[in-house]
């Protein structure tokens, strides 16, 4: 049996200092990537998009202005000012331009970019009118799924505006043989093209991209070299200048060389990370599993001598610090969905071997550590977890859970090796997965798995079931009977899967005209050579190069619609405590709230529409008459009372997450009618795809677009995250929470599911806390639970740190598959997780 | 009729309890109870009969008659903790010994399902009662208040004669492992010699390793005025973290117990 070395490695006051120096400014916005690519792309407008691509990279690497940060032992940053970001225009601009003005000052995510920059990104953005990747994209689209998009049945914001991302390549690889590696594969493929061959063009042009783009990046390292040497020769303090020149020695031989030392791994290793980054917009990049691959050159050093376990974690550390370093900025409404400047970088720890056995090792240990003394949002840090983890491994887990990081994330391996075998990957590449982003398995360096395809609100086709398809006026989904004269539950259950069948078949048809227009427009060949099998195959990933194609587009609401059915099955059809007429005017007015400004406006447009379906004229004047008389429309006190009675009917009626056998199996029922139907599509990278149960945070700006629900949800309040149950609805407890939750069929949502617990410090507290704890999560996976996290903080802390966000700059929490920092959620987030349910003792 | 159609009457049921015993706990909370301790923290347990308690404003029933057969299926629910933990079911109160028959049932019911079992309890009644539930009872955490009769009557409304004698007989049983609990209470046993003297009586009884001494809370307060009654210690504050450390030391100058602050 492996034994750990276990030792509380001390935090250096570097660390800190790098920390302090990262969020000592507002992040900023440059334009140094839009200018080069754009200048790259003017010259190449007659050559294949491939050679375009890697032309445009290897521009950018050139070129761009690099720069050493102080004390930085790890280097390599996209942007000058630290946390900023660069823009990608080849895949969207419009948005960006649009909020020039409100980008510094928004509620989530803001980013300072200053006027000069305004201009440059302009003039650069002239090129791009009609050339992006998301108007590609629209014009592939089916009317009905725009539709359906501009009615917010499901948003596929992500990869509509922005790159793919959600990938671990082969960082080992690039370790071992260096770009000079890749380089001459790439050669050795090139031999076997015969100039006769159909496919000739295509792979040879995309294996020279693939040189094209690791040269580049072997120029971008020797450029840092360059100006570590030069940074050395004039730095008056002695040891720093060591540092520089070590740095510089690092930077001469790797990335282009396979690294002789853990030292030059980290360098390695981080210049892939960061270069992924800068040659595409992608978010969710995942390092996998870090404690693995680079536990080779750690064992090695250690036993050689080289290296002493307390450099070793201060290099992770800077790691750790470079990952919050890298920055995206999202459009407004995305930002809200995606809120945190999170970047997803998931790096998981612990958990099998491809043979099967623990793979639990020092660095396992030492990842737990660095993100103890960072105590910041990237990594998004996992950990693994079978029936042969270590106690101790999850102890100390448990221990920086206890911390309040809202890390690491916990994930059963006894749940997602047979969930992906499912899906058609070998047990030895099963047993090696790792988590993309969020909460998304994959098995690394041979899958697209275009994870976090959409999001799906699983409650707005419920509504459509009592609007018969129509929103605001427009048929939006299938023309279903009438809600309120439906007899039966089955009836009821019938009209949802129609809507919902309906609405996923416009989400894939969405996804998949977003996925040709990137294979069009944006293949990524330094990605793709990090991917097996683009290289043999000589087509890029967004081609369908990898070994594992797939789409994994995320529902989200299970709870709430388990606690709808459950209402509706009890209350009107068996019990009959009101009618479905009764129950669709208590949803319109809100339970007895009435109509708030978005409900009145909505109102308006289905009547006006409906009067121009009838031929009527419809102008201003009757627009503005309509929207007073449904403004001034009083409820009775009679119904009033009414629609609160029902309410109160349903608020009592048993909920998801309370271990209740008969709601736990209708959710089970429930959430079967996304993940079955999803599974049953094709990608055009000739993938399946996979449905996940998360919501990243966009149940709360989501929530915001839906009305009033029959599980007693008021209209524009946030809908449930994941699969947890609805914030406040599981009273019995934690063990109660997770052993419905744990009912769910994990094993189809082999695109991940989301569980969030909320503990207060004080059930955490002393050794025994910690064993306990860790004695929930067992039994929660003991019940075939896919993945939880928590956190840990007391609803007072976040109160106070609303009041008082000066006081809590580096408060992190954990929002959904990512933590980060409270204070830069928007409000109505930040009230999301405060109203989460607080198991506390 | 079978032991498992028993009936009880409980109040409460906390699921993941982490104080009470070791691992995961699910805690049965019994009515009704002899003492009438002026620091207790659920007054709504003392009476047998089932009463109306204002719960932030609200009226809400106190106690319920179950089965032991309905309960056990509800302790049932968190088997894969109490596995993965070494937990088990804990009886609470009030004083479970109140309801003698239920409570050697219920026990019965969780060993024989192979859940561990727990009371919390004073062993204020008859030793026959109390040797009936042995056989079925994995651990004793036992109340011992004060070790002067006189005292302990004037603020549990019982003196302790009878409870001194049954932790003596408990622990000369040998079935079942004992563990001492002291509330520590300001201005009744607080003081570093009524602690000892409760250590000393506790490390005579064989087989006894552990004394938990569980600070004063008034996280019970509001349910006095709930009940409408006067809770009588509102002038009293919980004892410091210093103190309680103290105290701590305390045990530890007299006896050789493992000694812990909270349960």
């Amino acid at each position: 049996m492996e034994t750990f070395h276990i030792i509380d490695l001390p935090k250096t006051e570097r660390i800190t200092k790098l920390i302090d120096d990262l969020f000592a400014n507002m992040p900023v916005i440059e334009s140094a990537r839009a200018k080069l690519v754009t200048e790259s792309y003017k010259e190449t407008e007659s050559e294949p998009i491939i050679i375009r691509r890697a032309k445009a990279f290897a521009h950018i690497c050139r070129h761009i202005p690099i720069t050493i940060r102080d004390g930085e032992l790890i280097v390599g940053s996209s942007t000058l000012a630290p946390r900023g970001c660069q823009t990608y225009p080849e895949y969207s601009y419009e948005w960006l331009e649009a909020e020039f003005d409100t980008v510094a000052t928004r509620a989530a995510d803001p980013f300072y970019i200053a006027e000069e920059t305004k201009a440059e990104l302009r003039e650069a953005d002239k090129y791009w009118k009609g050339k992006t990747t998301s108007e590609l994209a629209t014009s592939y689209m089916a009317p009905e799924a725009v539709r359906a998009i501009e009615h917010n049945i499901f948003t596929t914001g992500n990869y509509y505006y922005n790159g793919i991302g959600h990938v671990c390549v082969k960082y080992w690889e690039m370790l071992e043989i260096g770009c000079e590696g890749i380089v001459a594969k790439a050669k050795a493929e090139l031999e076997t093209v015969h100039v006769g061959d159909g496919d000739y063009a295509k792979k040879s042009r995309f294996l020279e991209a693939v040189i094209i783009s690791c040269q580049a990046v072997e120029e971008y390292a020797l450029r840092y070299a360059d100006l570590a040497r030069e940074m050395a020769a004039k730095c008056p303090d002695p040891v720093r200048k060591q540092e520089l020149l070590k740095i510089a020695a690092n930077c001469s031989r790797v990335p282009a060389k396979g690294a002789t030392s853990f030292y030059e791994a980290c360098q390695s290793f981080w210049f892939v990370q960061q270069l992924l980054q800068l040659e595409s917009s992608g978010h969710s990049i995942s390092p996998g599993r870090f404690d693995q691959y680079m536990y080779p050159y750690y064992k090695k050093d250690l036993e050689a001598g080289k290296i002493t376990p307390e450099a070793a974690q201060e290099l992770i550390d800077c790691i750790w610090v470079k990952l919050n370093d890298l920055n995206k900025c999202r459009d407004g409404a995305s930002a809200e969905g995606f809120a945190g400047y999170s970047l997803f970088q998931n790096l998981i720890a612990g958990g099998q071997n491809s043979d099967g056995e623990d793979a639990t090792n020092d660095l396992s240990f030492m990842c737990i550590q660095a993100a103890k003394h960072v105590h910041l949002p990237q990594p998004s840090f996992s950990v693994r977890v079978w029936n042969g983890s270590p106690h101790e491994f999850l102890i100390k887990a448990a221990e920086l859970t206890r911390t309040g990081l809202g890390q690491p994330a916990y994930y059963n391996d006894e749940v997602i090796i047979p969930a992906l075998q499912n899906r058609g990957l070998s047990l030895e590449e099963a047993r090696n997965y790792c988590i993309i982003g969020c909460v998304e398995p994959q098995t690394p360096g041979k899958t697209d798995g275009w994870h976090d395809a959409a999001f799906f609100n699983m409650c707005r086709p419920l509504e459509l079931v009592f609007s018969s398809g129509y929103d605001k006026g427009e048929l939006v989904g299938i023309e279903t009977p009438d809600v309120t004269k439906m007899k039966t539950f089955e009836e009821f259950c019938d009209a949802y899967k129609q809507q919902m069948d309906y609405c996923i078949s416009l989400m894939v048809n969405a996804d998949n005209a977003i996925d040709m227009a990137h294979a069009e427009r944006c293949p990524l060949p330094f990605e793709s050579c990090l991917v097996d099998d683009c290289m043999k195959r000589g087509k890029s990933l967004q081609e369908g190069g990898a070994i594992y194609n797939f789409t994994g587009p995320q529902g989200f609401g299970v709870a709430n619609i388990a606690d709808a059915f459950y209402a509706v099955k009890t209350l009107v059809f068996e019990q009959k405590k009101f009618t479905m007429q009764e129950l669709k005017e208590a949803l319109a007015w809100n339970y007895g709230k009435g109509l708030d400004e978005q409900s009145a406006a909505d109102l308006t447009t289905t009547i006006l529409k409906k009067a121009q379906a009838a031929g009527e004229k419809v102008d201003e004047h009757t627009a503005a008459v309509v929207l007073t008389t449904v403004i001034n429309t009083q409820l009775s006190p009679e119904k009033k009372a009414r629609y609160e009675e029902i309410h109160s009917l349903i608020e009592a009626a048993p909920k998801f997450g309370n271990n209740i056998p008969e709601v736990d199996a209708l959710a089970r029922e429930m959430a079967y009618y996304y993940t079955k139907p999803v599974q049953n599509y094709k990608n055009p990278r000739g993938g399946q795809f996979q449905a996940g149960l998360y919501p990243v945070s966009a149940n709360v700006p989501l929530g915001a677009q839906t009305g009033a629900t029959p599980d007693g949800r008021y209209a524009h309040t946030p809908v449930a995250d994941g699969v947890s149950p609805s914030a406040g609805r599981d009273v019995k407890g934690p063990t109660a929470a997770a052993s419905s939750v744990a009912k769910l069929d994990h094993f189809i949502v082999s695109n991940g599911t989301l569980f969030n617990q909320k503990f207060h410090p004080s059930a955490l507290s002393g050794r025994e806390g910690l064993e306990k704890f860790v004695s929930l999560i067992r039994g929660y996976f003991d019940q075939k639970g896919m993945h939880v996290q928590f956190n840990v903080v007391s609803r007072e802390t976040l109160l106070d740190a609303q009041a008082h966000p000066e006081n809590y700059k580096q408060l992190v929490v954990r929002v959904a598959g990512y933590s980060a920092l409270f204070t830069t959620l928007s409000r109505s987030l930040q009230d999301d997780i405060i109203n989460r349910t607080e198991q506390g003792f | 009729m079978s032991y498992l159609d028993t009936t009880g009457r409980v109040f409460d049921i906390q699921r993941y309890s982490i104080h009470d015993g070791p691992g995961i706990r699910t805690i049965v909370f019994l009515k009704g109870c002899v003492l009438r301790c002026r620091w207790c923290c659920n007054p709504e347990s003392q009476e047998y009969r089932i009463q109306t308690m204002k719960v932030a404003g609200v009226d809400k029933t106190i106690g319920r008659d179950v089965t032991v057969r309905e309960m056990i299926e509800e302790v049932e629910q968190d088997r894969p903790y109490y596995y993965r933990s070494g937990g088990g079911m804990t009886l609470s109160g009030g004083e479970c010994l109140c309801q003698p028959d239920f409570t050697a049932d219920l026990l019965r019911a969780a060993k024989e399902h192979g859940i561990n079992t727990a009371i919390e309890s004073m062993a204020c009644a008859s030793w026959d009662t109390i040797e009936k539930i042995l056989p079925w009872l994995d651990l004793y955490l036992m109340d011992i208040k004060h070790m002067n009769g006189d005292k302990h009557k004037e603020f549990t409304g019982r003196d302790n004669a009878l409870m001194l004698e049954n932790a003596r007989k408990v622990a000369l049983s040998g079935q079942t492992k004992l563990v001492i609990r002291v509330p520590v209470i300001p201005t009744f046993n607080d003081s570093v010699e009524e602690i000892q003297a409760i250590a000393r009586f506790a490390s005579s009884l064989p087989g006894v390793k552990k004394i938990h001494l569980l600070p004063y809370h008034r996280l019970g307060q509001d349910k006095y005025d709930g009940l409408g009654r006067d809770y009588l210690m509102k002038e009293i504050l919980p004892p410091t973290a210093e103190h309680m450390d103290t105290l701590k030391k305390a045990v530890h100058a007299v006896c050789a117990l493992d000694c812990q602050i909270g349960g």
